[in-house]
């Protein structure tokens, strides 16, 4: 028992010994000493700015990884995410719209119009590529990819149109400078998401095996689907209108501890929250170390560390097929798959 | 289980027409019949995976349709071959979900206990631990044999499952398919491409042509030399074997 828990205790400890370090990263010096000794100033600092900062990048990469771990089972093809999955695009457009529509829109009405246009957007894609049944996996992606652009297209041209692409750009490239106590509270949301996720962690496995499986055990496939897929819109949005578009983790993330850990989502799911968490936290600290006292936004970093990650899958998937990654066992034990699979070959 | 004139047409083309019969309790009947005959469909239609345009399927007394399909779930399984087992599962995990509709997420002590003897019952012990994606194709089909055996139903519907296995392993899924019957008493419906394997192992078998039934009775009654010849357009020869009908075509 305590064996196949050892991966989340580590990642609980290494979370929480860099969220400790993270609150005592920035311009303004602040040290643990002068905060206990009750300095105004330095405890203003940490409520307003480093507390609210850590929870959002909490949050994000929690619900993020979530959500794409979600996205992946139901579609099971591991290469769906709210990047590749047109979830953050749709996002982005309900929140111009938001802005075209109510100049004087709270942060509220924003987030009403990116949920409604993310879950929207997602559905019509899984609807889309749920028509389509592609042969290829790698396919699926594809066709997510386009239709992000597509709205991406849309979203640009209108806000062109309307002038606003300078108010959008917040919410085109991810970033934590702007989270603050007071505006950045909606991420909170993706908390009860992952619980809800964690819930029904077993309909999400029945539904991604497939109509006929989980007809037969009496899961109701459409409903769970698209539950599901809402369920991940939401937490996706949630972070968006805050923090702003965040892509890769909902596709690497999901992916490296499904190495390790399986597909089982019970198994699975915390694992994958923790290390998402850890692995936003750790790039926002470079972002904000590398050209101290200037940051680069999380996103640039996200996507560099995330690129690396992924070539790195690929081509273990390349070399190893789908085997899965066992921890201090000797790999030689478990050797049934006969051909390197690099398709993957999830769509059936 | 009673089929009542049951019919299923794609766009104006009808693969299933005025089909009827009863399935007897306890016994093993197979489906066969060439490619497009109708075999599967029936098979989709009778488990409420495919709804029918027309007919009636009645099931323990009470219409198809108005079953609760968990309650459904509990008496009645069905294994098609487009189940996606990609997934990186552990066959414990698998056979776990067989228990989903009784329990749901959680899984009581009694299930446990079940899962284990469906595992024993399999001879996969050795493999529960190991994912699904790992194993052989002869594995792969226990996995999910053994996760039908934890779903403890009276009817266990599976549709082709000898497809993609080799002599030894299609074999050997017959004689499992023959001891969920003999020894767990399961009503088995099958639907069958290799019909010396539906001859010797079968009960009854139901032969479909163009979406009707073309013979319905024992193994004994409807291989005959005039009826396969008949039903699959080549000329057959029937021997005896161990007291089975079975056929050489060619």
């Amino acid at each position: 028992m305590l064996k196949s828990n050892r991966s989340t205790i580590l990642l609980s400890l290494a979370l929480i010994v860099l969220a400790i370090c993270s609150l005592f990263v920035g311009v303004i010096d602040l040290t643990p000493r002068d905060l206990l000794s009750g300095d105004l100033h330095q405890l203003e600092v940490f409520v307003v700015s480093r507390l609210p900062r850590l929870l959002a990048i909490l949050c994000t990469g929690v619900g993020m990884s979530v959500a794409g771990l979600i996205m992946q089972q139901l579609c099971s093809n591991k290469f769906v995410s709210p990047t590749t999955g047109a979830t953050i695009s749709s996002a982005q457009f309900g929140i111009l719209l938001a802005l075209l529509f109510f100049p004087t829109s709270t942060l509220w009405s924003r987030a009403l119009f990116a949920f409604g246009a993310a879950i929207l957007g997602t559905w019509v894609f899984v609807w889309f590529i749920q028509r389509i049944q592609f042969k290829d996996a790698v396919m699926v992606p594809l066709v997510g990819i386009m239709f992000g652009n597509v709205i991406g297209g849309l979203t640009s041209y209108l806000a062109y149109q309307h002038d606003m692409t300078q108010a959008l750009s917040t919410w085109l490239v991810g970033h934590f400078s702007l989270v603050l106590k007071g505006r950045y509270e909606i991420v909170w949301l993706a908390v009860p998401l992952v619980i809800l996720a964690f819930v029904f962690a077993n309909h999400f496995n029945i539904v991604g095996l497939g109509r006929d499986f989980s007809k037969n055990l009496g899961v109701p496939y459409n409903l769970v689907l698209f539950a599901g897929l809402t369920i991940s819109a939401m937490i996706t949005a949630s972070i968006v209108v805050v923090v702003g578009s965040i892509s890769y983790i909902g596709l690497i993330v999901p992916n490296v501890v499904a190495m390790f850990k399986g597909d089982k989502i019970r198994g699975a799911l915390v694992d994958t929250a923790l290390f998402g968490a850890l692995f936003v936290l750790v790039c926002d600290m470079i972002g904000r170390v590398v050209i101290f006292p200037y940051e680069l936004p999380i996103e640039l970093i996200v996507g560099i560390l995330g690129s690396l990650i992924f070539i790195g899958l690929l081509f273990y998937r390349l070399k190893n097929g789908r085997k899965a990654v066992r921890l201090g066992k000797n790999p030689g034990t478990s050797c049934c798959s006969p051909l390197p699979d690099l398709k993957g070959g999830e769509m059936s | 289980m009673h089929i009542q004139s049951l019919t299923k047409q794609y766009g104006d083309k009808t693969v299933v027409d005025g089909v009827s019969f009863s399935i007897p309790k306890g016994k093993v009947i197979s489906l066969i019949g060439p490619n497009g005959a109708g075999k599967s469909t029936v098979m989709g239609m009778i488990s409420r995976l495919i709804a029918h345009d027309s007919g009636l399927v009645e099931f323990e007394g009470k219409a198809m349709h108005k079953w609760k399909s968990r309650e459904l779930s509990k008496r009645l399984a069905i294994l098609t071959q487009q189940n996606n087992i990609q997934m990186k599962l552990t066959v414990r995990e698998l056979v776990c979900f067989g228990r989903f509709p009784y329990s749901g997420n959680r899984l009581t002590p009694e299930d446990h206990e079940i899962v284990d003897r469906a595992l024993d019952y399999m001879e996969l012990h050795d493999f529960a631990d190991r994912f699904i994606d790992e194993l052989s194709g002869g594995q792969r089909q226990r996995a999910l044999i053994a996760m039908v055996i934890a779903q403890d139903t009276d009817y266990v519907l599976l549709d082709e499952p000898t497809n993609n296995l080799d002599i030894y392993h299609a074999t050997n899924m017959m004689k499992i398919v023959r001891r969920l019957c003999d020894e767990l008493g399961k009503t088995v419906i099958l639907v069958l491409h290799e019909i010396n394997y539906a001859a010797f192992y079968s009960d009854y078998i139901c032969a479909f042509k163009d979406g009707k039934i073309a013979k319905f009775g024992t193994a004994e009654e409807v291989m005959t030399k005039e009826n396969l010849s008949e039903i699959y357009q080549v000329d057959f020869e029937i021997l005896n074997i161990k007291g089975k009908p079975l056929s050489i075509y060619y």
